[in-house]
């Protein structure tokens, strides 16, 4: 009797997950009137909007239905220098010599600015970008806005952070910034930047140019000296111009690390600062201990957060062996309740690939995947006819060293991995060229330190994933680059000490 | 050097037969080995260099590491990394202030390899002095740093936030080439005072001290393959150290662009951290 009680209740355990999903909800766009998308943008340099050198433009297109949104300018080495001398000439004749309190006003400015026009941001970073309304809305705009607001309050206090020291700005800061957060990458590299005295070159994707161009009106409109934010388009070449500009002082770049390794090249022999914010292939690792249910939550949102587009997205799940198949039956279950679909409803899950491109090289993986021999699941659910999408996808049965397990996806793709001992799975966590961000999910409170400690990544959440916050520093071990952001980490990056 | 030292051993036999007037005691002569793992081998190539001091001296057959070597030096560091890490930053500042004793005990023969390799006598004070002092600041900075920079973030989520500096990994040094003591001693403490664990090529020209020191550092408590030294050319070396994909930092010293430039490039192989010292950090 007692056997089979025991063996109902470990049955009972792995039932299907009642999520109701004969639930169906009906459409509930977001409405694009509220934002004004200009047909046509040059570039922002010295507080004014200039034609690009080359007289060229290529298109944003929306990834959700493939029409073209804007087009803007695609820059080349002459819109480059422009934007540097500017920059330079303001950090020499304004920027520098403004007292600290004054500078902080003005980005605290610029971050109430950001929220003034919040929900146009998040619609026209939805249409550019194709992630859910509901993430733009509630995470990008926002944590960019308190990126500004915290980042504003240093400007005056940096004699505090460092005791004893005198700290100085670098100069021109040559930023370059990828398009999967694109509005919040912007603010994550000028505010910090801005608040040590520093003046900006930014370029953002050639993907996702549009909010970074709506940044650029706010800095306008917020009187910003000109030339202290210059904001130009266009694709690696653009990149390149600035990375291998003589009068930069500093890089910040986010984006993959083959990129990263190709800058760190160009800027050898150089005097250029750089911090490097790369690709990630994090592990998420369930105890069997672990509050199942929200460890599943937490796996979700670690892997198909913004469509994967995460460089420190959960894409590598270890789960304990004894709790495998459960957590596996849990996640599949709650993949069929992801909604799949229009960028701009408010109800959707997962939104668009960001690019055709992008979508190639998901479904490259997928099919490297099977090959190797991994089992694939996906969802069930029916993508719309037009436009990137991918259905939410996880492999079990995946080998250490499985491509899928090593390499990056940047896409909604889950390579799940068992492990039996603590030892073991930091082991296997480690073994990986990259160390950005990892995640632990146990109710005991030694495991999470013990686990911290020895993992070698920049950020270990417990018990919760891919949470982000201004006064937290952000950065990778090994390939995923160096540097921290966030916090007064991101200040030491951007000062120089006397 | 060989000959030499035939010479004097048949004067001393011939002494004690014919009877002549007491010759002076020969000298022991110390081969120089490098440090790998804890252990003293020479290089596994069986090369070897004679550097010269300004008088024109042979200072000793020192060891011409090769590739191999300073690859097998990594695979100590790396091995010798969880432990040293997982060291409590108290345990770290105690085996740093025993080199400081060690190195004090040991400050004759350190002078006297100095002068050997042209420095005066009060130089050669100076240095060993500073390098002391130096290894004793360090030992205590082990359990300090981390109170400095790390914080408890505000995170405006319901969370427990916080930060704290952790050792890079494996870092591969080129020491300053000028001096043969306290340049080393520089760029080592802090890097083993972090908690990391590195392989450092000693001055081309004035290897000697880099050597003895790794005998201090041996009877320091300090566990095998934390510091590993190699003797050589930095010409020949250090591509591969700006090169190899299990180091995580590398260390130069010298204001020589073009290698600066080398060592950047290389790095990015594995996107490492690339520390270039100002030149006063090597000068006593």
């Amino acid at each position: 009797m007692a056997v089979k009680a025991k063996k109902t209740a470990r049955k009972s355990n792995t039932i299907k997950l009642k999520f109701d999903t004969s639930w169906s909800y009906d459409p509930a766009p977001e409405s694009k009137s509220a934002a004004s998308i200009k047909p046509k943008y040059d570039h922002f340099i010295n507080g004014a909007w200039v034609k690009p050198a080359g007289g060229k433009y290529f298109d944003s297109i929306n990834p959700a239905n493939e029409e073209k949104l804007s087009e803007v300018a695609d820059g080349n080495e002459a819109d480059v220098n422009k934007a540097v001398s500017a920059a330079r000439n303001a950090y020499e004749q304004t920027w520098q010599k403004m007292p600290a309190k004054e500078r902080a006003k003005y980005i605290f400015r610029i971050a109430r600015m950001v929220q003034e026009k919040a929900r146009e941001l998040a619609i026209i970073e939805t249409l550019d970008g194709g992630k859910p309304i509901r993430e733009s809305r509630d995470f990008d705009v926002p944590t960019a806005a308190n990126h500004f607001f915290y980042y504003a309050g240093w400007a005056d206090k940096l004699e505090y952070a460092f005791p004893n020291r005198k700290t100085s700005a670098l100069g021109v800061a040559g930023q370059i910034i990828p398009w999967n957060f694109p509005l919040l990458m912007a603010a994550w590299k000028i505010a910090p930047a801005l608040a040590t005295g520093n003046t900006v070159v930014l370029k953002p994707a050639e993907t996702t140019p549009l909010t970074a161009l709506k940044l650029a009106e706010i800095i306008q409109e917020s009187d910003l000296p000109p030339g202290v934010v210059n904001i130009i388009t266009g694709a690696g070449a653009t990149g390149a111009d600035i990375v291998n500009h003589p009068d930069i002082n500093k890089i910040a770049f986010t984006g993959s690390t083959d990129v990263g390794k190709l800058i760190q090249r160009a800027v050898a022999g150089t005097n250029k600062r750089v911090t490097l914010e790369l690709g990630g292939k994090a592990a998420n690792i369930i105890f069997e201990d672990a509050p199942l249910d929200q460890a599943v939550e937490g796996v979700i949102n670690g892997i198909y957060f913004n469509q994967g587009h995460v460089c420190c997205a959960g894409s590598r799940l270890y789960v304990q062996e004894s709790v495998a198949k459960q957590v596996i039956r849990k996640l599949k279950d709650r993949m069929e309740t992801l909604i799949v679909g229009d960028p701009l409803d408010k109800n959707t899950d997962i939104g668009a690939i960001n690019s055709r491109q992008q979508l190639d090289t998901i479904q490259r993986y997928i099919k490297i995947g099977k090959q190797e021999g991994a089992e694939m699941y996906e969802s069930s659910c029916r993508l719309p006819g037009k436009g990137f999408f991918c259905r939410p996808t996880l492999f079990t049965n995946v080998a250490q060293s499985n491509r899928i397990a090593q390499e990056e996806i940047f896409g909604p793709v889950l390579s799940v991995l068992t492990f039996r001992t603590d030892d073991e799975v930091i082991e296997k966590a480690n073994n990986s060229p990259y160390g950005l961000s990892a995640g632990v999910w146990t109710d005991k409170g030694s495991k999470i330190f013990n686990l911290t400690k020895r993992m070698r990544a920049g950020v270990v959440w417990a018990n919760t994933f891919n949470k982000f916050d201004p006064t937290s520093p952000f950065g990778g071990y090994k390939e995923s680059g160096f540097g921290r952001e966030g916090g007064f980490a991101w200040v030491i990056a951007l000062c120089e000490f006397n | 050097m060989e000959k030499t030292i035939k010479k004097s051993s048949l004067s001393i036999s011939n002494n004690g037969l014919e009877k002549k007037p007491a010759a002076k005691r020969l000298e022991v002569l110390k081969t120089y080995k490098i440090y790998i793992g804890g252990q003293f081998p020479r290089t596994e190539s069986g090369r070897y260099y004679i550097p010269v001091n300004a008088a024109g001296e042979k200072l000793a057959n020192v060891c011409l590491c090769s590739r191999k070597d300073f690859r097998d030096a990594v695979v100590s560091a790396r091995g010798a990394f969880s432990g040293w890490s997982g060291r409590a930053a108290f345990n770290r500042s105690q085996i740093l202030y025993r080199m400081a004793e060690m190195l004090e005990g040991r400050k004759a023969q350190f002078i006297e390899e100095l002068m050997k390799q042209d420095s005066t006598k009060s130089k050669a004070e100076k240095e060993v002095n500073l390098a002391i002092d130096r290894l004793i600041y360090y030992a205590g900075w082990c359990d300090k740093f981390q109170q400095l920079f790390s914080a408890v973030n505000p995170v405006a989520s319901s969370h427990f936030n916080f930060s704290v500096p952790e050792p890079t990994g494996v870092v591969a040094i080129i020491a300053p080439q000028q001096d043969s003591l306290l340049g080393l001693v520089s760029v080592m403490a802090p890097v083993i005072a972090g908690g990391n664990t590195c392989i450092i090529l000693a001055s081309e020209t004035k290897p000697l001290c880099a050597v003895t020191l790794a005998e201090v550092l041996h009877s320091s408590d300090l566990p095998g393959g934390v510091v590993n030294i190699l003797t050589g050319k930095p010409a020949e070396l250090q591509s591969w150290m700006a090169d190899h994909m299990d180091v995580n930092a590398t260390i130069y010293c010298e204001n020589n662009s073009e290698v600066q430039q080398l060592i950047q490039q290389k790095s990015a192989q594995n996107l490492k951290r690339v520390f270039l010292c100002r030149k006063e950090l090597g000068k006593p």
